[in-house]
């Protein structure tokens, strides 16, 4: 028996009962369609959190004071990040000792209520360097960020971002030139920079940039950052770089015990790979569930093969009278059921595909189809057809020619 | 030639043993029409499944062109089938949805013959058991059953066998239609020189063959020629 003849006594006996074969069909394309849609969302949640942390800055760590504490180690601690114990020389320290440390951007934040010309809004307010731009992977819309020359001479300019600047000028404004005032204090603003939408942290959007050392004068009052970002040459040296961090800053601080150091640092890589693990189980999650009713799809087909191989019990002890041997009707069952998962597979990736695309055009999440997911499903589409369809083929195969004629 | 030698068949039912053929011998020649006749029960269905291969005996010798079947594999079984025999049934057996070619070329499928040759083949096994050309592209659960008995019996010869078997080929029809299939049998095996054996329960039906095998309780009782049809043909 040749290849063209088996697909096409498979083709017709799959025809011969239409309804039947398209609603077995329509179990493996709604168990294909949506495994392929589920890890499609799954991945694309993935894409959209990754982009967003890489949004905050590339290769980037963050140096944050540690936790406020009261004499003796056992007083009432207010939280990482509230000390005061990072200040502007231990990130020129760093810039200036660790030279995989590419670029060092000090921060000094706060929330103050903005006024300007008669509207007024409660934004963060950061202190920071020339440098933040780079590290922040920040853009520059209109104007120019702080300068080195304003930093030295403590000049009261301020770069707002785009949402703050909507709030104090009305969208789409040059506010270049204008003045606005933060705590009493008036700042001429030099900049505006570009959107880069929510970071799901905190919008990065809504801020003004002012010099750090302005900062430390007018808004706060004394020599502390609240944190430092640093950014390494390559994402290779990231690791490095952290500890390199950590041995200085103990050193400067005279710190002997790792465990007491009064200031923590977050690695990006690692904050990304616990999000990318996070979605990843996701994923497996959306892809379980879908699997269940690929299973469900499967069984349907071995159902069908079953009831057709009873009901074609006569046809097969016909076909083994005229010469058919066991892998012959083996064969053809088996095609029967592979050729109905194939066909299901090929039809639910394509629904799989229009539901993820749909969802996000619609439903604003993004979504993204690999080629694995196409690969994966359509392996899995064929393995179901061969797994469940065994059983009745072999089951077709080892009638005894005698009684599958007498058949009633 | 086909040779039956001391052929026996048990089946066993738990500790019951039933022997539906005890020590059947006889012999067939090439060309030869033969009526295996019996009542039912007689063990002569037992008797065409070894003879059509589809069933080997517990004891005993059968041989069929030249090989003894009697110890073949299924796989070997179902290669005798294909190359040296054709089967004719009381309920046809045609698949009801495809074509009366399709139906016809079916053996050639599993024969390997190639596809150009499988056409001319089934068209020329159709000619000879009667059928029209019009219905060649009929589905087959379209015709009347002496139609389907005769795409049965195009099916049978399209592998150019060398014996066909009739398993009660009139049982489904009417007596007149049972008349035209029975002659089309005496047609191949005159004018084609086929071997063929009928099995029946029915003496008139068995009457058409030249020889009259009547079995019962698994042996044979009687092996004679049919004298009538002998009459006939002398006149």
């Amino acid at each position: 028996m040749i290849i063209s003849d088996l697909f096409e006594e498979t083709y017709s006996a799959l025809l011969v009962n239409k309804a039947r074969s398209g609603l077995t069909i329509l179990g493996i394309i709604i168990g294909i369609g949506s495994v392929i849609a589920m890890v499609s969302i799954g991945q694309g949640a993935k894409g959209t959190i990754e982009a967003s942390i890489q949004s905050l800055g590339s290769n980037l760590i963050i140096v944050m004071p540690g936790a406020q504490r009261g004499f003796g180690g056992g007083g009432i601690s207010s939280g990482r990040g509230s000390a005061q114990s990072l200040t502007l020389e231990d990130a020129d320290s760093i810039k200036e000792e660790i030279p995989t440390a590419q670029a060092v951007a000090p921060e000094l934040s706060g929330r103050y209520q903005v006024t300007a010309r008669g509207t007024n809004t409660n934004t963060q307010v950061l202190g920071t360097t020339p440098t933040y731009p780079t590290v922040r992977n920040l853009q520059i819309e209109l104007g120019s960020f702080v300068s080195d020359q304003n930093l030295r001479t403590l000049n009261k300019v301020a770069v707002l971002g785009p949402t703050t600047r909507d709030d104090l000028f009305g969208e789409g404004a040059d506010p270049v030139g204008q003045t606005i005032r933060i705590r009493g204090t008036n700042f001429k603003v030099i900049g505006v920079t570009q959107a880069k939408g929510g970071s799901g942290f905190s919008n990065q959007d809504d801020m003004v940039f002012i010099p750090i050392t302005t900062a430390q004068r007018f808004l706060s009052g004394n020599n502390y950052v609240s944190s430092i970002g640093v950014q390494a040459v390559d994402q290779g040296s990231m690791t490095d770089l952290q500890a390199q961090i950590t041995a200085l800053l103990l050193d400067k601080h005279n710190i002997s015990n790792p465990e007491l150091a009064d200031f923590s640092t977050l690695n990006q890589a690692d904050i990304v790979a616990t999000a990318s693990s996070v979605t990843d189980t996701f994923t497996i999650l959306l892809a379980a569930v879908a699997g269940i009713s690929l299973i469900v799809g499967g069984i349907g087909i071995m159902n069908m093969m079953l009831t057709t191989v009873t009901e074609r019990t006569r046809e097969i002890g016909l076909r083994k009278a005229i010469g058919a041997k066991r892998k012959d009707i083996n064969r053809q069952f088996l095609s029967e059921a592979v050729l109905l998962t194939f066909m299901g597979g090929l039809i639910g990736i394509v629904f799989g595909w229009t539901v993820s695309f749909l969802v996000s055009s619609f439903g604003g999440i993004a979504t993204s189809v690999s080629l694995s997911s196409i690969l994966l499903a359509f392996g899995v589409s064929a393995a179901i057809g061969i797994v469940f369809g065994y059983y009745p083929a072999r089951r077709a195969s080892k009638l005894n020619p005698i009684e599958a004629l007498r058949y009633e | 030639m086909i040779q039956c030698n001391n052929i026996t068949k048990t089946y066993k039912s738990g500790d019951i043993e039933t022997n539906a053929l005890k020590d059947v011998s006889f012999q067939i020649k090439d060309g030869e029409f033969v009526a295996i006749m019996g009542p039912s029960g007689s063990g002569k269905s037992t008797l065409m499944h070894i003879l059509g291969a589809l069933d080997t005996p517990t004891s005993g010798e059968y041989i069929l062109g030249g090989h003894d079947v009697s110890e073949f594999s299924d796989d070997e079984l179902a290669d005798i089938r294909k190359d040296k025999l054709g089967f004719v049934f009381q309920s046809f057996n045609l698949l009801p949805r495809a074509t009366v070619l399709r139906n016809v070329m079916l053996p050639l499928v599993y024969a390997d013959i190639p596809k150009e040759e499988r056409r001319a083949k089934a068209i020329k096994a159709l000619i000879n058991s009667g059928m029209s050309e019009s219905h060649f592209h009929h589905h087959s659960n379209q015709l009347s059953g002496g139609q389907m008995q005769r795409v049965a019996i195009a099916r049978a010869l399209v592998n150019d066998p060398s014996l066909i078997l009739a398993d009660e080929p009139t049982g489904n029809l009417d007596t007149k239609t049972g008349e035209v299939v029975l002659s089309t049998f005496q047609e191949l095996n005159e004018k084609q020189n086929r071997t063929i054996i009928l099995i029946t329960h029915e003496r008139y039906v068995a009457e058409h063959a030249d020889r009259i095998i009547t079995i019962r309780d698994g042996v044979i009782v009687e092996d004679e020629l049919n004298k009538k049809k002998i009459k006939l043909n002398g006149n």
